[in-house]
């Protein structure tokens, strides 16, 4: 990729030992500032062209040629192609090269149409008109030219040309609104800020009037972070300095929304604005079956080279009696007895190579990825994946990953958003510890003022009326909710006193609009942000105004966010909310102890909690805060620890005021889905930034612990009683002691006794656990960690930050089965797991779409995670498996007697089928059956294994891929290869196979030649290969007849044809009415049928005495439905015939 | 495709990020056609190979196999063949001398007679062969040397022959017409079959030199050039016979349907065996009449013109006289293979019987009642 290289040299470029240097200086305008303040360093930035496409017009070919080659198989079939062009070799260069060049050509003019795609789309984005001010006056220009420094003015509803700050707007407090869907797939609008000291600006001429520098840093992929400054210079004072964060940065590709109007000065273009540098394609990932094909693939290039060797050797041995090596009759040309025997030798290696090459044929990496490509669609298809309310289905963003989805042992979910609905609810809140309950909505009519309210407890003194209020108004306030611009504010009043039920608020957390709502319903209303002042209005019906001063925003480290506002009496108050464990140790007073007891019933019943407090605040005290937020901000180095430190002073000595409580409701079968994913022998491990107490709620929820599990605890309370150390050593005693009892059970069947274990770990222990090792014991934690989690069934680990998510993984990943790992989530905070897993799904979710876009495949729902695992990943899974095997199975068969031929042909590379033949075998006579068969074949139907979905084991652990089948395969096909050669050989060894050609005629009896064996060989091959597949095909529907019988029938028209006419092209005529001379002798009929029975028969028996003797459950579930006995016993009640022993105890 | 899909992957990820106009937002929101196709619910025929299903298969194959095997083995059984080696190996052999006192461009013909009797007659019509073993026309430098063009009767390829041909291409400057390997070796043996009576005389048994080689091969695929006269030596003006030829191509034969290219004895020389034993029809004896067997019982001469060397390359020469079935040639491989298979089929059968009706039941009903 192009962009790499040049992130490479623009990293390069910053990791310089001058710190300047990764900065860039930005002249407003292009006015420089005036003279003496600073050096006038000219900087070249590129222009706005946005290139997306890979090609131009005269570098398509030789690019395009380069880029396919670099891939291995291409290049293995382009040296085999150049081989046969340069020596003499048996077959013709025709019979790679054909194939070869299909793929290439096939390949270059898909891309060469996709790059024109990108090159029309490009043309039309750098094109398009923007509007540039120069000179006091609004210019047009094509957006390519524009260029760093221009101030540009873009209008509503038009995408930003380029990466800008912005300078000011049409609205009065120099806000704008955007969305950045096209980013990163949040349809919220986003507030951004224009600077302070040019927000003013309304007209061209003022702006041009501006004289100022910005400086930034280079530019980099990050969309939410940027740092810069803005130099003001006025009245050849000193420039006034002011910050420049994020929230100042309109990105390319968003767009304006809801401003008339805004004016703003690029400083990343083209190539180099952030969404260009986010262009890169994620790292591309490798399913377990591709390794082992890959494997499998070696192994045939072992076996080709010492085929070649073998009989290399052999020729040469033979070759000793120079009557052998050349008799009278088969004399050499003089060119040939001159060369060199080492040349010869090599060049008679090089002939072997290339005759055997197909046993590696170009059409079953073509094959592969069609399937998968096709395949993918059945997903996108699926009708029960399709959510209505989304109004989506699923979505396949990779289809390398198909068959993995049949192989996962280890499922990481996220909780929220995922297992939950993330539909968030206001239940309750309570202020020093009286609980407050708003009434339902759904009992009609909403109630305003204090009658809406139930109190639980007590009623509060008028003491605790005051905090009650204070309470509201904090919540009120401290969020970062906007109000749709569309409902005025009178809108929002009548709806309240209507009872409207929709929602005002648009937010990209969904518990701050529950809270916000809920205090609506409460009789707090929030009804807008206007001139920074908020506004609510109150039980009394009238509207108080605050002033919002600072908005310390919410990040997941610190885990809660606060605001500092000036009520309209002039009194400042800091607000601040926040997950308990992040609010209480900031707390000196207030009832902590009844609310932290609220907080916990409230965890265990599944609900979110946040926590409320507040401080009052001297006008000192704020100044002193906002010197300490301006300095942090306004560094350009750091700034993002030296905020973090800044917050950290500024949100002390909180007085606690009390906690909310938000229910989160289970998805929709969540629990169906986690146990059905359980029953197929996957292991679930939730990942949840969520507290404790809450995440185990919702695991109980979803049945991911039952009643009978017993948890595991391994958290920071253990560990602040005892050492790490013994607590790990202690689980693991206790875990693996069951173990151990276990594996006596299972003989005995005693295995109700089996106990399931559940963990639960938070993240702090987990960093003790994972902390790289100083001496050898810490890296036993590692190991003994690793030890407990495989025992037990269901996982739980909280307070994750997003990183650690991706640690776990990987844990696992790195850990000595090498299991098959799966991460499901829906919010931002999972795309690193996501990333890292093996399989990483998205759920369309409420937290903008970073996870599905991020993701290999997206899903609305996550009950859809069970069709997807086990009815899609399965089939894929089995007809992926099928199809590598097959493959290579064919071609065994294919390429055997050719090498069988060469010791009865003095190893001189003759080949045993004509060129027509070897060149079509794989393209056209055994390709598409196959293909098909990876398409629909279904050994099962897709209620039974939905229905039963311990049928997953069967296949676990790349059961169909195992050396021990691939040999089985290998071994069938040299079996039937013999069958092949040997059959014919016997045919037409010193006996008369001749044909009775014109039998009606003159009744004579033909010789046949060596063509007529090859295609007595050929034909008992195809039939026979084609028969396999029939043999294995469990689903006929009219598709595979047709193309099964039709592919046959192919061949047999085909080789009529190519044999019936003396074709003139052809400098040969080997194959003139071979065929059909064949097909009139007897013997040869006879032959054929008794040949491809004997072929057959292994594979029969063997699957017959398999299926009789030793059935797998997919087996036994296939014969149940054969007979019809499926039908009348499901419907008993028996959910799963065929549970494995320790499932079939629960009841 | 493979390729191609890979790159799909770098594609999708320009174009999400490509500001173009919609760009991946608005995603398609149709909900997917619910055609069975589609849903994967297409109606099927779900066959499983169980003992109960294969075992009437392979009682079949055993009942069908086994009778035709017998038919197959008895029919060959009563086909007659007759084959003599006249290599002269032996130092008692009659045509030692001959095979020893070898040179290509000896004017005189070496001759030896080789006497053999017929313990049966041949009844029908016989077919005569001439096998040679260890020779291998199927190498490869030897298969291809050959100009399918030029004995197709292209003007051009008979002046100017095919490359593959060398070194049998020109000779002296002049284009070898056949040219190549193949045709260079044209097997040129004569072989003379004499009956003798028991009462002394010898009688010429009469050959059939034509309708030996494929009709196609020889009405279309070979052809003789066509010229300015009907004489053919004048076609093959300008071109020289093959090194080890005695005689020009237009020599072959005195029949102007059996001459040149389309000589029959070239044409079925001219398709290279598949193994480096094989035979080759050489004449036919058609039956005279219905009184008499073709070949009656008794005494033979074998009257050889002993042209064609092998022992440079421990090759044999043989003759052999066979007559033929509906099924070709003698050939009890087939009938055995039949025979084989069929039993093996019914044993099978029987033995899968036995486990159906062990196992199969029993597994059956343990799942029910589980």
């Amino acid at each position: 990729m192009d962009f790499s290289a040049l992130r490479n040299l623009i990293s390069r470029y910053c990791t310089g030992e001058e710190n300047w240097v990764d900065s860039r200086t930005v002249y407003i305008g292009h006015r420089e500032p005036p003279p003496g303040t600073e050096a006038y360093i000219p900087q070249r930035f590129p222009d706005n062209r946005i290139v997306s496409s890979k090609y131009t017009f005269w570098n398509f070919v030789p690019k395009n040629l380069f880029e396919q080659f670099r891939r291995v198989a291409n290049f293995y079939f382009l040296i085999i192609f150049l081989v046969q062009l340069i020596i003499d070799t048996p077959t013709s260069p025709v019979t790679s090269g054909l194939p070869l060049f299909f793929v290439i050509t096939v390949t270059a003019i898909k891309q060469g149409y996709e790059d024109w795609l990108r090159h029309k789309a490009d043309n039309a984005v750098n094109q398009c008109p923007v509007h540039i001010i120069q000179h006091g006056k609004v210019v047009r220009k094509q957006s390519r030219k524009l260029r760093v420094g221009d101030v540009v003015l873009v209008k509503e509803d038009e995408t930003f040309p380029s990466d800008l700050i912005l300078l000011s707007t049409s609205r009065d407090d120099g806000t704008c609104f955007v969305t950045t869907a096209s980013l990163d797939g949040e349809s919220s609008h986003k507030t951004y800020y224009a600077v302070q000291d040019t927000k003013s600006f309304n007209t061209e001429k003022e702006v041009d009037m501006l004289r100022a520098t910005i400086e930034c840093e280079q530019p980099q992929p990050d969309l939410y972070k940027f740092v810069g400054r803005i130099n003001i210079y006025q009245d050849r004072d000193e420039p006034i300095a002011r910050p420049l964060g994020s929230e100042n940065l309109l990105l390319r590709g968003a767009t304006l929304k809801n401003t008339e109007f805004v004016y703003a000065v690029a400083i990343y273009t083209g190539m180099e604005s952030k969404m260009a540098l986010n262009y890169q394609s994620k790292s591309q990932k490798r399913s377990a079956v591709e390794k082992s094909m890959n494997a499998f693939l070696v192994v045939y290039l072992c076996i080709l080279i010492s085929k070649a060797l073998i009989n290399t050797t052999l020729k040469y041995v033979w070759q000793s009696n120079p009557n052998r090596d050349e008799p009278w009759y088969n004399g050499k040309t003089d060119h040939e007895r001159q060369r060199h025997v080492m040349i010869r030798a090599f060049t008679d290696f090089l002939a072997f190579m290339v005759l055997f090459n197909y046993i590696i044929p170009v059409s079953m990496y073509v094959t592969v990825e069609m399937q998968k490509f096709l395949g993918s669609y059945f997903i996108t298809w699926d009708d029960e994946m399709f959510d209505e309310e989304l109004g989506e289905g699923a979505l396949v963003n990779t289809s390398d990953l198909n068959e993995e989805l049949g192989q996962v042992e280890y499922v990481f979910t996220d909780k929220t958003g995922t297992l939950t609905e993330n539909n968030m609810e206001f239940i309750e809140c309570c202020v020093d510890g009286h609980v407050y309950v708003p009434h339902a909505i759904c009992n009609g009519q909403i109630l305003s003022g204090s009658s809406g309210i139930d109190m639980i407890d007590s009623s509060p003194g008028p003491d605790g009326k005051e905090r009650e209020e204070l309470f509201f108004r904090a919540l009120c306030l401290c969020h970062t909710v906007q109000v749709k611009e569309e409902e005025t504010v009178d809108g929002i009043k009548r709806g309240i006193h209507q009872g409207k039920a929709t929602s005002f608020y648009i937010s990209s957390s969904p518990d701050e609009v529950a809270l916000v709502e809920g205090m609506k319903r409460l009789g707090f209303t929030y009804l807008r942000l206007k001139d920074n002042h908020m506004e609510i209005l109150n039980r009394e019906d009238e509207v108080e105004r605050f002033e919002l001063l600072e908005v310390l925003n919410f990040d997941s480290v610190r885990r809660r966010m606060s605001v500092i506002v000036r009520s309209s009496s002039g009194h400042l108050y800091l607000f601040c909310k926040g997950a308990d464990s992040s609010i209480f140790p900031r707390v000196i007073s207030g009832k902590v102890d009844r609310v932290r007891a609220r907080v916990e019933h409230n965890a265990v019943e599944g609900l979110r909690t946040l926590c409320v407090a507040y401080k009052a605040l001297s006008q000192e005290e704020y100044h002193n805060m906002c010197q300490l937020l301006d300095s942090a901000k306004l560094a350009l180095q750091d700034r993002d620890r030296k905020l973090a430190e800044a917050y950290d002073l500024i949100e002390r000595d909180l007085v606690l005021l009390g906690a909310t409580a938000v229910e989160d409701r289970l998805q929709e079968k969540a629990a169906d889905t986690i146990e059905s994913l359980h029953k197929a022998g996957m292991k679930v491990w939730v990942l949840t930034g969520d507290k404790m107490e809450t995440a185990a709620a919702t695991c109980y929820a979803s049945k991911l612990f039952r009643r009978s599990t017993q948890i595991l605890e391994l958290t920071t309370k253990r560990t602040e009683e005892q050492s790490l150390h013994d607590v790990l050593f202690e689980l693991g005693r206790t875990v693996l002691r069951q173990h151990d009892s276990l594996t006596h059970d299972t003989f005995s069947g005693l295995s109700s006794e089996f106990q399931d274990y559940g963990l639960i770990i938070d993240g702090a222990t987990l960093s003790a656990v994972m902390k790289p090792a100083q001496d050898d014991s810490s890296g036993n934690y590692r190991e003994i960690f690793l030890e407990i989690c495989r025992n037990c069934s269901a996982v739980l680990c909280c307070r994750m930050a997003p990183l650690q998510k991706a640690q776990i993984v990987k844990l696992i990943k790195a850990s000595k089965e090498h299991p098959i790992t799966l991460a499901v989530g829906d919010g931002a905070n999972d795309v690193s797991m996501i990333l890292e897993a093996h399989v990483g799904i998205g759920i369309m979710g409420k937290e903008g779409r970073q996870a599905a876009r991020n993701s290999d495949y997206a899903i609305p729902k996550f009950k859809h995670l069970k069709k997807m695992l086990l009815v899609h990943g399965h089939y894929y899974y089995i007809r992926i498996a099928e199809l590598v095997q097959y493959f290579f199975y064919k071609n065994v068969c294919f390429i055997f007697p050719q090498f069988l031929y060469q010791f009865f042909c003095g190893f001189s590379q003759q080949p045993l089928y004509d060129t027509a033949y070897l060149t079509l075998y794989n393209i056209s006579f055994t390709s598409l059956p196959i293909l098909l068969y990876s398409l629909i074949e279904q050994h099962i139907s897709m209620d039974i294994l939905k229905r039963d979905p311990s049928l997953y084991r069967d296949i676990a652990k790349n059961c169909l891929l195992r050396w021990r089948i691939f040999i089985y395969w290998t071994f069938l096909g040299l079996f039937d290869s013999m069958v092949f050669f040997f059959g014919a050989y016997f045919l037409f060894d010193n006996t008369t196979f001749t044909s009775n050609g014109q039998l009606m005629t003159t009744n004579t009896q033909m010789i046949f030649g060596n063509w007529t064996f090859g295609t007595l060989v050929f034909t008992v091959l195809v039939f026979t290969v084609t028969l396999k597949l029939a043999l294995d095909t469990h689903y006929w529907t009219w598709i595979n007849h047709f193309v099964v019988w039709g592919s046959l029938l192919f061949y047999v028209v085909f080789s009529l044809l190519w044999g019936g006419v003396i074709w003139p092209f052809l400098n040969y005529q080997r194959m003139y009415y071979v065929f059909v001379q064949m097909l009139s002798s007897g013997p040869a009929w006879l032959g054929i049928g008794l040949l491809v029975i004997i072929s057959l028969l292994p594979d029969v028996l063997k699957k017959v005495l398999c299926r009789a003797l030793w059935p797998t459950s997919t087996e036994r579930i296939q014969r149940l439905k054969a007979d019809g006995v499926f039908q009348r016993v499901l419907p008993q009640g028996h959910d799963s015939l065929l549970d494995p022993p320790q499932c079939t105890t629960e009841t | 495709m493979m390729a191609s899909s890979y790159s799909t992957k770098e594609e999708d990820g320009h174009q999400s990020g490509a500001p173009g106009p919609g760009g991946g937002v608005n995603a398609k929101s149709r909900k997917p056609d619910n055609t069975a196709f589609k849903q994967q619910r297409l109606p099927a025929w779900q066959p499983i190979l169980t003992a109960g299903t294969v075992l009437p298969a392979f009682f079949i194959i055993g009942l069908l196999f086994i009778p035709i095997g017998i038919g197959l083995y008895v029919t060959s059984n009563n086909i007659k063949e007759y084959e003599i080696d006249y290599t002269g190996v032996d130092m008692s052999s009659p045509c030692f001398n001959c095979s020893q006192n070898y040179s290509w461009n000896s004017t005189k013909p070496c001759r030896c007679s080789v006497s053999f009797s017929l313990d049966q007659p041949f009844e029908s019509n016989v077919f005569m062969y001439y096998g040679l073993s260890n020779y291998y026309q199927n190498h490869r430098r030897y298969v291809k040397s050959r100009d399918d063009s030029q004995l197709n009767g292209n003007l051009n390829a008979l002046k100017d022959p095919s490359k593959e041909c060398e070194p049998y291409r020109m000779n002296d400057g002049l284009p070898i017409a056949p040219c190549g390997a193949i045709a260079n070796s044209l097997f040129n043996d004569t072989l003379e079959l004499y009956y003798n009576d028991p009462n002394g005389t010898k009688t010429l048994i009469k050959l059939v030199k034509t309708g030996i080689a494929w009709w196609t091969d020889k009405h279309v695929k070979f052809r003789n050039p066509v010229g300015d006269g009907s004489n053919l030596s004048a076609v093959f003006q300008g071109t020289t016979k093959p090194v080890n030829w005695q005689k020009y191509v237009y020599q072959l034969d005195s029949d102007p349907d059996n001459n040149g290219f389309i000589n029959e004895d070239l044409i079925v020389w001219m398709r290279t065996a598949a193994l480096p034993t094989f035979r080759k029809l050489y004449r036919i004896i058609e039956k005279q009449g219905d009184a008499t067997p073709t070949l009656p019982r008794g005494n033979y001469t074998l009257l050889v013109t002993y042209n064609y060397p092998v022992r440079s390359f421990e090759g044999r020469k043989r003759m052999i006289l066979s007559t033929i079935s509906w099924m070709g040639g003698k050939n009890p491989f087939l009938g055995i293979a039949y025979i084989t298979v069929g039993s093996v089929c019914f044993f099978l059968g029987v033995v899968l019987l036995i486990i159906h009706h062990k196992y199969g039941s029993r597994s059956n009903n343990a799942d029910i009642s589980s």
